[in-house]
């Protein structure tokens, strides 16, 4: 480490500022082939630039850092904190050859994509795109502002911290990130992403059931008496007891229709309320699995929809 | 047609079909990009509207490894400006949204193969040790996935309203009612896909809570988060897995990963 104590080969701040804002476009020609690894090369240039000054150290720097390399996009800024380390002790003359960065870096680029996926995006932006869809959806302009703004903050934040810790940490990281940290990280977002899914399915899933099951006619005195009501206010003779009666029998739970009209929806609500979204969703989540892919899954409810809207069954 | 609108909606499409392949600003997002284009457009509530029902859809959208997902890009995109310029319904634009997204999907997966060759010219100008060339291959490859939606966004916009309307009016009523009502559960494939990656048998019990504790209309989303996040720790602290360690006597801080972590930061 003394080695790199020549200023030539120490990354300053801004040197990993630079890095840091072009770790944004990592996946800007990601292809079939190697995946991010012009990205990869692109972020690592302005750490290179400073390293190395000879046509030949620069050739050989990009050849190397052009090798296959993907993961998760958040949680590629680690591995860059800790390959910027590995590069300044190399031009420092430390004997690190081209094999063991490239080991470095798909040793960790399995392991924080398990974790990226899960955190970012199966609960974070689930979570606050559900949250920012309800606002919207409500009317308010604070549902996108929220979603961009907090996304933008929490994104930003964790890839310029996660890859200064890993290029103070370097090669310690990867069995801290591995380990236990992260598992924890990732375990307590699952049990909240799970949670409020829970929570979401039988709120924001609209599924109405209006066909009429039974009709029964309310017998009298189960009902308010309109009749009585309207002859008393032509004759002139209604006065505020008789209407304060009237919203008292409604707040008793008499009835207002002649007929109690029992729709599937009052059944199933009874029953559990929620129960068609969450009998829907894990219908979903079965097909999933079976390997039937979402956009056929999309077009079978779309087809569903229409034939049980034609029927009557949905509306 | 107002050339500052064609501008400015081609500008955000443009923007969103980068950040379909960066994911990093989130332009692409149905919620960002359908509001996006109805300020464009000069119908603001409706490009909410859209973007907030879309997004929900949308939830489970996402490229794991090398997975290419449905694409939010264009779906946003295309449908908010047939609903916000041409005036679909909002339900029309839903239902209008899904193939988009496959068409959008298609369009990455070419663009991505198209790519193979951009890394083969960036080998080639790393061999003679140019920066330059690197970076504008690489700049050069995202500007492609920025038009892959702002053609389209271009060739929608220019249809005349009338020849879109008339496509719109033709569309019979069981067929508009039917995807509206299909319109507001089609969302359960989106929270499906999520639950799909996320579940494991431990955890399908905190859905089970989050279910029952649903019918509880005083607990806004902010309630439930705060319910959802203390219950993620206390998981986490309770858990077995997580205390492994045994009686081995917890009371020194080094037993903590987290403070070790921080502790050397």
């Amino acid at each position: 480490m003394n080695m790199a104590e020549n200023k030539k080969f120490k990354l300053t701040k801004k040197d990993r500022l630079k890095v840091f804002w072009r770790t944004q476009f990592l996946q800007a020609s990601w292809n079939f082939e190697r995946m991010q690894n012009v990205g990869w090369a692109y972020a690592m240039i302005p750490a290179l630039k400073k390293l190395y000054t000879t046509k030949e150290d620069r050739a050989a720097a990009l050849k190397r850092h052009l090798e296959f390399f993907n993961t998760h996009p958040y949680l590629a800024s680690p591995v860059f904190g800790v390959t910027l380390t590995l590069e300044e002790q190399k031009a420092a003359g430390e004997d690190i050859d081209d094999a063991a960065i490239q080991g470095v870096k798909i040793g960790m680029m399995g392991p924080l994509a398990g974790v990226g996926d899960p955190i970012f995006w199966g609960t974070l932006r689930p979570i606050l795109g559900a949250f920012a869809a309800s606002l919207a959806l409500s009317g308010s302009w604070l549902g996108p502002i929220i979603f961009f703004v907090a996304w933008n903050v929490i994104r930003m934040s964790f890839l310029w911290y996660s890859q200064e810790l890993g290029y103070v940490q370097g090669g310690n990281i990867t069995q801290n990130l591995a380990g236990g940290l992260m598992q924890k990280l990732t375990q307590g977002a699952s049990v909240l992403g799970m949670f409020i899914l829970g929570v979401l399915v039988p709120r924001w899933t609209n599924m109405n059931f209006p066909m009429v099951i039974s009709r029964v006619d309310n017998a009298e005195g189960e009902m308010i008496d309109f009749a009585a009501l309207s002859e008393a206010a032509n004759e002139g003779v209604m006065s505020g007891d008789m209407l304060r009666n009237v919203v008292a029998d409604i707040q008793a739970g008499m009835a207002i229709q002649p007929q109690e009209v029992t729709t599937m929806q009052h059944t199933l609500d009874q029953l559990l309320p929620g129960i068609a979204p969450l009998l829907l969703t894990l219908g979903c989540v079965w097909l999933l699995r079976r390997k039937v892919s979402p956009i056929t899954i999309i077009f079978g409810l779309f087809v569903v929809g229409i034939i049980g809207y034609v029927l009557g069954i949905f509306g | 047609m107002n050339i500052i609108t064609i501008v400015l909606v081609i500008f955000v499409a443009f923007l969103a079909g980068m950040e379909g392949i960066l994911d990093q600003f989130q332009f692409h997002q149905p919620i960002v990009a359908c509001t996006l284009i109805g300020l464009a457009t000069g119908n603001p509530m409706d490009g909410l509207l859209l973007g907030g029902t879309l997004q929900l859809i949308a939830l489970g959208w996402m490229n794991i490894g090398a997975a290419v997902a449905p694409d939010a890009a264009l779906a946003s995109i295309a449908s908010a400006i047939l609903v916000t310029y041409h005036g679909a319904s909002v339900s029309e634009g839903i239902a209008l949204a899904i193939p988009l997204a496959i068409a959008g999907q298609v369009l990455t997966i070419f663009v991505r193969t198209l790519t193979v060759g951009i890394a083969h010219a960036a080998d080639a100008k790393a061999k003679e040790g140019s920066f330059r060339g690197v970076e504008l291959y690489h700049i050069g490859a995202l500007m492609i996935q920025g038009l892959r939606i702002a053609i389209p966004a271009a060739i929608i916009l220019a249809v005349p309203v009338e020849v879109v309307t008339d496509a719109l009016n033709a569309i019979p009523a069981w067929l508009t009612g039917g995807l509206a009502v299909a319109g507001g559960f089609i969302v359960a494939v989106g929270y499906a896909m999520v639950i799909n990656m996320m579940a494991t048998p431990k955890l399908w019990m905190f859905f089970a809570l989050g279910f029952a504790l649903s019918a509880l209309g005083e607990l806004n989303l902010i309630a439930m988060g705060i319910i959802g996040v203390v219950i993620a720790l206390l998981y986490i602290q309770l858990s077995p897995e997580f205390n492994q360690g045994g009686g081995g006597g917890g009371s020194s801080s080094g037993g903590d990963p987290l403070d070790d972590i921080l502790n050397d930061y």
